[in-house]
């Protein structure tokens, strides 16, 4: 049986967590993204952490499991136990209040929260993340990662890209 | 559980995924417009996405590894639709393709989230968010060359229509394991499935100004039973090429 020399509680690892980022998107770490599901320790100090991708087929998740594998190695817990399921699916409600400012602020505009019922209307308001104009229109709902879709700005006539609705 | 019944469901829905993601693929860099360049790229992404997620239930059922069952099987040895072998085309061809494909996928995502195997009912939850995006794709430019769209647009899509949609009935073929899936509570089954499809189609091809052909259903059938069309062996050919100078190579 493994034993860690220190015993965490689940806060102190979700703080370790805020180190690991998504490459895609190098500011947002995998706790404001909403990808962690679960963090626990038990009696005897193991460490168990679940993850769930954005998109089924995110190429990003393996590289994200690896850097929650990393840093809690680096803090002493030799061997975590990390998972990757969809036991609770990801939605683009999981990103924070703070993900959501370090995506505008990456120059993506962040996922309105939504009733996760389909509709074409949060597909076409979207606020520009550079003016904050809502003259903007939706050109595609497809962009250059899985997770994003092109919009472009009728008052600062700039494209953006907005981090989808899920 | 009947688990040869579960199994042979599983695989017929991750070998569609995975040749139509590699059929969508074909059109990077090819696209007659940036933004559908993009899309078909992007849905092809979701679709093999979907396709390793389907073949890693697999592996938990005692399957081979994911990359083992994609990558070194040969036609004989898949469960594909005949509808998602052939080759891209024209654009028209490929766009329709979509339609009809990504609307049974979507009925048939929703109703597998109330499977009686947990792990695909809660995968299907996930999957459905996603396809609704390629659903809202392929509609939107139905729409846009069928009745919004001049007489060219519409006369090609009208044209694609007539050519996919018997072929695309090759989705809703049954096997020999239809009545344990359906007992098993697995899935529904492909006669649900196809009802609400027929449904969904025509009400859409309907509000698009265009008309659906009839269609006798079991002409494309054999692709669940392993009787494919001459596309799909040179497909996985190419799709395999690079995997087999070195199958025992880390990615």
């Amino acid at each position: 049986m493994v034993t860690n020399q220190t015993t965490y509680t689940v806060d102190d690892i979700r703080q370790m967590l805020y180190q690991v980022f998504d490459p895609e998107i190098p500011t947002i770490s995998v706790v404001d993204l909403g990808v962690i599901t679960n963090i626990s320790v038990d009696d005897m100090g193991a460490v168990s952490v679940e993850m769930t991708p954005t998109f089924v087929g995110c190429p990003a998740i393996d590289v994200m499991k690896n850097g929650v594998i990393e840093v809690l190695q680096k803090n002493g817990i030799e061997h975590p136990k990390v998972t990757v399921s969809f036991d609770t699916p990801w939605d683009s409600n999981r990103v924070t209040e703070q993900g959501k400012k370090i995506l505008k602020d990456f120059g993506l505009a962040p996922p309105p929260k939504y009733d996760l019922v389909f509709e074409l209307d949060i597909l076409h308001k979207v606020s520009c993340p550079f003016c904050d104009s809502e003259n903007t229109v939706l050109q595609t709902p497809f962009g250059p990662t899985l997770c994003r879709s092109i919009h472009y700005c009728h008052n600062c006539s700039q494209a953006f890209e907005q981090f989808k609705p899920l | 559980m009947n688990k040869e019944a579960l199994k042979n469901l599983l695989y017929r829905m991750a070998d569609d995924s995975l040749i139509i993601a590699h059929r969508n693929s074909e059109w990077t860099g090819l696209g007659p417009i940036l933004e559908e360049d993009i899309a078909f790229s992007s849905i092809a992404q979701d679709k093999l996405g979907h396709a390793l997620a389907l073949y890693s239930l697999l592996h938990e059922l005692g399957e081979a590894d994911p990359d083992i069952i994609a990558f070194t099987r040969n036609e004989k040895q898949f469960f594909c639709a005949q509808l998602v072998e052939y080759p891209i085309g024209e654009y028209d061809f490929s766009l329709v393709r979509h339609f009809l494909f990504d609307t049974a996928e979507k009925i048939r995502y929703e109703l597998l989230q109330q499977s009686s195997y947990e792990p695909l009912a809660k995968l299907a939850k996930k999957v459905s968010s996603e396809i609704k995006y390629h659903t809202f794709h392929a509609e939107t430019w139905i729409k846009q060359l069928g009745s919004n769209g001049n007489e060219e647009s519409k006369a090609r899509i009208q044209s694609a229509l007539n050519d996919v949609y018997p072929i695309a009935f090759s989705l809703f073929e049954k096997t020999s394991f239809e009545d344990a899936i359906v007992a098993d509570g697995i899935f529904v089954g492909e006669e649900t499935l196809q009802l609400r499809w027929v449904e969904r189609v025509t009400s859409i091809v309907t509000a698009s100004g265009l008309t659906l052909p009839s269609a006798d259903y079991s002409v494309h059938y054999g692709g669940r039973n392993h009787y494919h069309t001459e596309y799909l062996q040179p497909l996985l050919d190419e799709m395999t090429v690079v995997f087999q100078i070195d199958p025992s190579a880390e990615w």
